[in-house]
């Protein structure tokens, strides 16, 4: 009896760039790859995801681009496929805002950036929403980046279903991460693979001031994510532990069940139906 | 094992660098029939240097020399001497370019070369006279291009750069040769014991001492015991002050260091591995990333490898180096890696290794292909240049920045912005105890607040038309005002870290304190937010 060629092998012949639809679901982007469901079943935000997302958040805060931050550094590159690590990342890392929202919650800061990307932003101050999302289209086509981080205020017409989904396969056909915080937006339709609404929450005790503010923490929703259950979260960056870059892994755990972040949600992932 | 061959080093003096060239800049402009007054031969000519004290004469032509011009004589004496004396400002950056051009220049002779500055070049040419026919043959060469381009070079090879520069200033060439020559073997501080000690390149005050002491000659030095001149230079600890330490490099009983003039810093990738690789087909794919993002590096620079060398470095302390040679400039990451793909399989691998770095050793212009440009940027990705360059075509350089340090206690002004590309400067970060805001306003934007205690911390503030309850704070930093740089009457600020009831964490300060006699009750401002 002849074994039937695995459709794995079809994809060996395909050229770059190019993939199977199989491989989009949404596990592809995590951390590790692999077959899907295994991994949508330990999935957790502190899993690396290579792909693009969306955040919703408030002007008023930095819960929106902290959280992009966060998660973008923690996407593996392309090399960890095949089982390698790098010892650090060097690689630039675009910031692209447009006038709406660096008025809502000003420009990124070096001094208070993590150690490890401060070196490494080239930030991009735009007018307008469409030059945003030329700039972020550029940034996703450019291999040399690490990941690309965009904050657009509001609704604007340009960002649309057609121009989110456009963004989203360049993102995932150069494999360069995405994360795009809408700033002061209603949910509207886009193609986002992962689509967050983050709030701050009361920090962590700090270790030496009762009454300071300690490690930052949020509440983020999952609300549409393609073959993860949505839910919500919370998420805080664990402290640094020491090493050159510090550690810059996250700590998440289920807020679906309890108010207190500490409560362990059940891990009870199921894969959506669709989406 | 083969000993190393021992070094041979050319020293080349400009000894008129200044004067030759200006005099072939103003042969270059009687070329191109610009210059209106026509000179025959040698003008009695001096250049000159703004001092502290006037002008003072930086170099002189020969006419003028022998008409009694002195270098270093201000120029009214010399003018006194001899008041045909024309003038011109001297140009010492210029001179400096010059030098560097030279220096790299110089590298026909050998594969290295640094800067002697005012007006030298070393170049290390061990193993390499034989190209030129022997060291004789060198000098000859190198002193007929020299003459050629109008420059007047003394020359001298040696073995050590300390004594083939004393050659080459104080060293006499016998006839019919382009220079001195030190053979090998020869007893270095024997052959050079008749120099002056000013052929041990010391400082001015220095030599001035062993004027003094009555030693004029290295052999001098040699004649009253090391252990008198070790005591009497104890505290020299720079090489220039000390006439030990220069004699022994002279001698090469110490090494002297140089830093080499590289042309143009080649094209270098690396990747450094968590966990050290041991299996071929790891090193192929690490090679396949390799050669793309060396591939996006050279199409950022407008070039193509012609040599490629591949360099592991082994956690065992030991390098594995691989070489490719490519007969025509290539962008091509795939071609490139199944060449290699032979050369790598017998690296023997050892304990793993850690790191991996790709060099372009040879580049060649390769100009981007126009047919093929978006089909291959659409394929492969850009590289970061040429991202940055699209950018910033569309928007302008203002929008396409990068945003670095910048020594300044003040917030706003420890953050400036340069072009992308360029390299950031050094500077110290900060303490990790300051904690600073992910983001900052543009400007601080002023808010009301309620607070129990002029001086103490808000309760409670408005922003933006919304209220916020102070929860947790930290504070206050104090941040003086710059008085260097801002006017006496500026403020002192008091920056608290805090959290509302809500979790949101921003960062507030009170420009000024009650009684600080600069302007009535402090106003409250916002000026950043915190992840």
């Amino acid at each position: 009896m002849t074994e039937l060629t695995a459709p794995a092998d079809l994809s060996a012949d395909l050229p770059e760039g190019l993939f199977q639809a199989s491989d989009l679901a949404g596990a592809r982007w995590l951390d590790g790859g692999g077959d899907g469901e295994g991994d949508a079943r330990e999935w957790s935000p502190a899993t690396g995801f290579r792909g693009a997302g969306e955040i919703f958040a408030s002007g008023r805060d930095g819960a929106g681009a902290a959280l992009a931050v966060a998660l973008a550094r923690s996407a593996p590159r392309p090399l960890a496929e095949r089982g390698l690590t790098e010892e650090s990342d060097e690689r630039a890392f675009l910031w692209v805002q447009d006038a709406g929202a660096i008025r809502a919650g000003g420009r990124p800061y070096v001094p208070g950036l993590p150690r490890d990307l401060a070196h490494r932003m080239v930030h991009v101050a735009v007018k307008t929403p469409e030059d945003a999302l030329f700039a972020l289209e550029e940034g996703v086509r450019c291999r040399d980046l690490a990941f690309v981080i965009g904050e657009i205020a509001g609704n604007p017409r340009a960002l649309d279903f057609t121009a989110s989904r456009r963004l989203v396969l360049a993102a995932e056909r150069h494999r360069v991460p995405l994360w795009l915080v809408r700033v002061d937006a209603r949910r509207d339709l886009g193609a986002a693979r992962m689509r967050w609404e983050v709030q701050s929450a009361a920090s962590e005790p700090s270790p030496w001031n009762a009454e300071a503010p300690g490690t930052p923490n949020w509440r983020a929703e999952l609300f549409r994510a393609r073959g993860l259950r949505p839910g919500a979260w919370w998420i805080r960056p664990e402290m640094a532990t020491g090493g050159r870059d510090g550690g810059h892994t996250l700590h998440a755990s289920r807020a679906d069940h309890g108010e207190h972040p500490e409560t362990p949600g059940a891990g009870d992932m199921v894969r959506a139906t669709g989406d | 094992m083969a000993s190393t061959p021992k070094r041979r080093v050319l020293a080349i003096w400009c000894a008129r660098l200044a004067i030759d060239r200006w005099l072939r800049a103003k042969a270059l402009q009687a070329e191109a029939g610009e210059a209106n007054d026509r000179d025959e031969g040698d003008p009695t000519l001096a250049l000159i240097t703004e001092t502290a004290h006037g002008p003072r004469i930086a170099a002189t032509t020969l006419a003028a020399q022998a008409a009694g011009v002195r270098i270093g004589t201000m120029l009214a004496d010399a003018r006194a001497i001899c008041p045909a004396l024309r003038i011109e400002p001297a140009d010492p950056a210029g001179d400096l370019a010059f030098l560097e051009r030279l220096a790299v220049w110089s590298q026909r002779w050998g594969p290295w070369s640094a800067l002697d500055p005012p007006d030298g070049v070393i170049v290390d040419i061990t193993g390499a006279a034989h190209l030129f026919g022997g060291e004789e043959r060198l000098l000859d060469d190198a002193a007929r291009i020299f003459a050629r381009r109008g420059l007047t070079v003394r020359l001298a090879i040696a073995p050590t750069a300390g004594a083939a520069w004393a050659l080459a200033h104080y060293g006499s060439a016998a006839r019919g040769m382009g220079g001195v020559i030190l053979p090998e073997g020869d007893d270095i501080a024997e052959r050079l014991a008749q120099l002056p000690v000013g052929a041990l390149r010391l400082d001015d005050d220095v030599l001035l001492v062993l004027r003094r002491l009555g030693l004029k000659r290295l052999g001098d030095l040699d004649g009253i015991g090391r252990d008198a001149i070790s005591r009497r230079f104890r505290n020299r600890r720079s090489a220039m002050a000390n006439p030990l330490m220069r004699r022994d490099q002279l001698i090469g009983l110490v090494p002297e260091p140089m830093l080499p003039v590289i042309e143009h810093p080649p094209a270098m990738v690396q990747l450094r591995l968590m966990e050290p690789i041991r299996h071929l087909t790891l090193l192929e794919t690490v090679l396949g990333d390799l050669a793309a993002a060396m591939m996006r590096e050279l199409e950022g620079r407008g070039e193509g490898a012609r040599r490629l060398e591949l360099a592991c470095w082994r956690v065992d302390g030991e390098i594995q180096t691989r070489t490719l040679e490519l007969a025509a400039a290539t962008r091509d990451a795939a071609h490139v890696c199944r060449l290699f793909a032979e050369r790598i399989a017998n690296i023997d691998a050892g304990l793993g290794i850690e790191m991996a770095r790709l060099t372009a050793r040879w580049a060649e212009p390769l100009g981007l292909e126009q047919t093929d440009l978006d089909a291959s940027a659409a394929e492969h990705g850009t590289s970061l240049a040429g991202c940055v360059d699209r950018l910033t075509i569309r928007l302008g350089q203002q929008a396409v920045r990068r945003p670095v340090m910048h020594a300044s206690h003040v917030p706003e002004r420890a953050q400036r912005w340069q072009p992308p590309m360029e390299t950031a400067p050094a500077v110290q970060h900060g303490f990790a105890f300051h904690a600073r805001p992910l983001k900052l306003l543009d400007k601080a934007e002023p808010i009301a607040v309620l607070y129990a205690t002029p001086d103490g911390l808000p309760q409670r503030f408005r922003w933006r038309g919304a209220l916020h309850d102070v929860a947790r704070a930290e504070g206050p930093e104090r941040i003086a005002p710059e008085w260097w740089r801002e006017k006496g009457a500026a403020r002192l600020r008091d920056y608290y870290r805090i959290e509302d009831g809500e979790g949101r964490r921003y960062w507030i300060y009170r420009l000024g304190i009650i009684g600080d006699g600069r302007g009535g009750a402090p106003d409250w401002f916002l000026q950043g937010v915190f992840a």
